[in-house]
């Protein structure tokens, strides 16, 4: 391509992107390295390697009470968000219905909206329905702010789809059902997974939804969180080290079955997150 | 045949009409692509549907398939209407432009995949894919996955997904347009035996006007969601009931000529015609000029035409040679003559007057 | 091709999920705006502005806001002066590692927003690493105070977070460039630099208005840096908020500050929208 007649005469757009991922990485750096810091969190250099902090992490039963709750929160918002986000993709996909561009806007909404809003009005309507507090009611937080992801990733997979093969399936005689079961789904099937990890990594991460939609029982980043206002020490390294790796792995896997799939898997993914990138679809 | 005879044709039921489509409307987004669309297929027919892009021939197809719903007008398949039929209940089988060969299955699953559906008893399924995957000649490819077969190949398993349901009508929408020029004209001759073997009715859309003369029993030509005209593919050449359709199968010279007095004229050229007096165009296909031997016309001849011209360009074409010939004021004729050596200067050429054949401008007319 | 039966299937619910989940409480919030506290701390439904009033004349909300509005906009330029050349960079010099570089992008993108937080907390902290680093090298002896709990802190640490939100579009518009355009520019004489000006950029710009965007919003909606690095003079708009529904208790007001929020938000979007729709050559 052009591209490459000119990639070796650009060193100062290199050292500028080299730059750019120095910046990016330096502080994952700092963290990951000070987990194992013994003389603690800050200071230069650092000194004494130790694994003392992990071993008192693992030894933390009341962090990893809430390590189980974040992973039951993540699970069951991965189901609500595929549950919803599947249906909706094939609506935005391939049903006409009057509302349509408002649903996809709403639908769409809190991908980019701060979490802040959508936390705060999800709030006011589950003490407006007397619903009280708890992991309920985040799992229903999530789920719903994490809709648009699944439906986004599953969009995607269905404008790759060849619409003939489901036509096919019908002209064989498989009735609509039948045709999803045993060719909508399985062509889905990768975008579904991909999603679903997207999902559970974001729902595991997930802070400022949470923040507001909490009650009695904490998730990870909450129990992080409020363990911050009493002080930083390398423990939370340790476990910020560990939340990393977890995500880096999903994401990676993530993002591979993503390029499997799509002929230009970067750029899909890419636009998939612009609000506008469900339009002219319809 | 005469222009009278064609027409005729045109309204001609076959015999035991199969598939009967009767005044068929289709709209998209209020823009009308199909109009007013009759047409009767007879069981065990080869017919073209022949179009350009944006005729509506695909859409006639999806219509018969049951992926659209007509907007008016209805369709019946042997005594039952077809319309109200669900896509999936409809004695009907496509092969598709892209193949749509399913790419999670195997060449077998995809070949089983309707009979499955039907619910065909379990034990007969093996024996009918293989019987289908034989008569396409893929037996070999019977357990790959379909990403590993070539265009052609694909081609195969889909027909073979098509006929092991043992449909009473086949569809085929441009299936070989993907393939290159040889194996297209392989599997072209391939197809039309394969019809006669199955004796299934074939309903093909090309916009190949060359295929469709080489394949079909009968020609529907398309234009602009109208039926243009629907005969056997001798008949459309010779007897083009239009000026569209004596343009688009075929190369022809429109002569938009002055009938007076039981002869026609149209530039510098002249030619009895026992047409009604006044403005009336004619199609005389380039084959049909041929190079005058003698100065004088024969003597037999009322029935023969001459004219002069200048040749203008002269293509080589193998056996036959392209020649364009300007008669004066920028009137230009084709004609297609055996190959005869390098022409040059003003030249004779004659023609049958029968071979100028009186056409409509339209058919709206 | 899909029947009415199967149209509704995958329509209704998501779109009963969606009114209840989404349209229903952002209605309550617009409600909520309208109410007001007794002092006995009960919400009164008696419709008045006065929430929307008191958020002109208090000057504390106006300082605060126009405050989130500069931090949003410095996090927004540097974003897009980091994330432009990256950008830029990976989809036209980095030939064959651009796969490789797209997926380092994305991990940080993905990946846990309290632990990235988190890291800039250990790291710019008066005993974190940056002091310590400063120190060991005699640069200062005494902890530099300012670099925690600052407006400074708080854009660093948000740029570090939404860069790669910035990336993302402006990557997928450049790599939606039509390279025989750069090569036709090239063809007419046109120096790269004078390609990029007079090509490259012009077809971008879609992509550096939803990257703006993502970056300005997201920003302008965060209340978790400000607490993790940002200190008293790092309060932010979404800051008041939380605590206007946490300590402060008048949800009402908190109700017509998040309800000017989403208006801003979906202004924007709606706004860098149609500008995308101008912009983008198809």
């Amino acid at each position: 391509m052009s591209g490459t007649s000119q990639s070796s005469r650009s060193p100062f757009l290199g050292a500028y992107a080299l730059f750019a991922y120095l910046f990016l990485y330096f502080p994952i750096v700092v963290l990951i390295v000070y987990s194992f810091n013994g003389s603690g969190v800050g200071g230069f250099p650092p000194s004494g390697w130790t694994l003392d902090w992990y071993r008192q992490l693992f030894a933390d039963a009341s962090l990893w009470d809430t390590v189980l709750n974040s992973v039951i929160v993540a699970a069951l918002a991965v189901a609500i968000a595929l549950g919803l986000g599947l249906p909706a993709a094939l609506a935005l996909d391939r049903a006409q219905f009057p509302g349509k561009a408002l649903f996809r806007r709403l639908v769409l909404l809190p991908l980019i909206l701060p979490g802040i809003i959508t936390g705060l009005s999800l709030l006011m309507l589950f003490v407006g329905v007397g619903m009280k507090l708890s992991l309920v009611t985040v799992i229903l937080g999530h789920g719903t702010a994490l809709i648009s992801v699944a439906t986004t990733e599953i969009f995607a997979g269905l404008q790759k789809m060849d619409r003939a093969q489901e036509e096919a399936s019908l002209d064989l005689g498989a009735n609509h059902w039948k045709t999803f079961w045993r060719i909508t789904f399985p062509n889905l099937r990768v975008s579904l997974i991909a999603a679903a990890l997207l999902i559970f990594t974001l729902s595991l991460d997930e802070i400022a939804v949470t923040f507001f939609l909490i009650g009695r029982d904490n998730t990870l980043p909450l129990e992080i969180w409020s363990r911050l206002r009493r002080g930083i020490t390398p423990e939370i390294n340790a476990i910020s080290t560990l939340i990393l790796l977890f995500s880096i792995a999903t994401i990676l896997i993530w993002y591979r079955l993503r390029t499997r799939t799509q002929l230009a898997g970067d750029v899909q993914t890419a636009t998939a997150l612009l609000p506008s990138s469900l339009e002219g679809e319809t | 045949m005469s222009a009278a005879s064609s027409s005729a044709s045109d309204k001609r039921a076959p015999s035991e009409a199969l598939l009967s489509i009767r005044k068929v409307e289709k709209q998209f987004a209020k823009r009308p692509v199909l109009r007013g669309i009759s047409l009767e297929v007879a069981s065990g027919e080869f017919l073209t549907i022949l179009g350009e892009s944006g005729s509506g021939k695909t859409t006639l197809l999806r219509l018969i398939a049951g992926f659209e719903q007509l907007d008016g007008g209805e369709i019946w398949m042997g005594g039952e209407r077809l319309d109200k039929i669900p896509a999936y209940r409809r004695q009907v089988n496509t092969v598709f432009q892209s193949y749509a060969i399913f790419p999670h299955l195997s060449v077998f699953d995809n070949v089983a995949y309707g009979l499955r559906a039907k619910l065909v008893p379990r034990d007969e399924i093996p024996a009918r894919v293989r019987q289908a995957l034989a008569m396409v000649k893929i037996s070999e490819f019977e357990r790959s996955a379909p990403s590993r077969l070539s265009g052609g190949q694909q081609q195969r398993v889909a027909l073979a997904r098509a006929l092991v349901n043992r449909p009473r009508v086949l569809l085929l929408d441009e299936p070989l347009s993907a393939l290159d020029a040889n194996l297209r004209r392989q599997m072209q001759i391939e197809l039309k035996s394969l019809q006669r073997e199955v004796g299934i009715t074939f309903i093909f859309v090309t916009h190949d006007q060359e295929e469709a003369m080489a394949l079909s029993d009968r020609i529907a030509l398309l234009r602009a969601g109208r039926l243009e005209q629907v005969a056997e593919p001798r008949e459309i050449y010779g007897c083009p009931k239009t000026a569209y359709a004596a343009q688009f199968i075929g190369q022809t010279n429109l002569l938009r000529a002055e009938v007076r007095e039981g002869t026609a004229t149209t530039g510098p050229i002249a030619w009895p015609s026992s047409e009604p007096p006044g403005p009336a165009t004619f199609s005389l296909r380039p084959e049909s000029i041929r190079l005058a031997l003698s100065a004088q016309p024969a003597a037999s001849s009322g029935a023969t035409a001459q004219f002069q011209g200048q040749i203008k360009n002269q293509t080589f074409g193998g056996a036959m040679d392209l020649l364009e010939i300007d008669c004066g004021n920028s009137y230009l004729i084709r004609a297609r003559v055996p190959s005869p050596g390098s022409l040059t200067g003003r030249q004779k050429f004659e023609f049958n007057a029968s071979d100028a054949v009186r056409v409509l401008e339209s058919s709206d007319t | 091709m899909y029947s009415r039966a199967y149209k509704s299937a995958v329509t209704i619910p998501p779109l009963l999920w969606v009114t209840f989940f989404l349209t229903a409480p952002y209605a309550i919030l617009f409600c909520y705006s309208f109410w007001s506290v007794s002092p006995l701390q009960t919400i009164v439904h008696n419709w008045n502005l006065q929430n929307y009033a008191q958020l002109f004349r208090n000057p504390l909300y106006l300082t605060v806001l126009l405050r989130s509005i500069r931090i949003a906009g410095a996090v927004t330029l540097l974003a897009l002066l980091l994330g432009y050349p990256l950008a830029y960079y990976l989809s036209f010099h980095a030939a064959k590692r651009k796969d490789l570089l797209y997926q380092l992008v994305i991990i940080p993108l993905w990946a846990s927003y309290l632990v990235r937080g988190y890291a800039w907390k250990t790291i710019l902290g008066s005993d974190g690493v940056l002091n310590g680093f400063l120190q060991y090298l005699h640069i200062t002896h005494r902890p530099v105070e300012f670099f925690l709990y600052s407006p400074f802190a708080v854009i660093l640490t948000l740029t570090h977070i939404y860069t790669p939100f910035t990336f993302l579009p402006i990557y997928a518009s450049l790599e939606h460039v039509p390279r025989n355009l750069v090569e036709a520019s090239h063809d007419l004489g046109a120096s790269p630099f004078s390609t990029f000006l007079r090509v490259i950029l012009p077809l971008s710009l879609p992509g550096i208005l939803a990257g703006a965007t993502f970056a300005f919003v997201l920003t302008l909606g965060d209340f978790l840096a400000p607490l993790l690095v940002g200190g008293p003079s790092g309060v932010m708009i979404s800051n008041i908020v939380v605590s206007l529904f946490g300590a402060a208790y008048n949800w009402p007001l908190g109700a017509a500050i998040s309800f000017c929020m989403l208006l801003l938000v979906v202004t924007l979007l709606l706004a860098t929208e149609r500008l995308e729709k101008r912009f983008t050559i198809s």
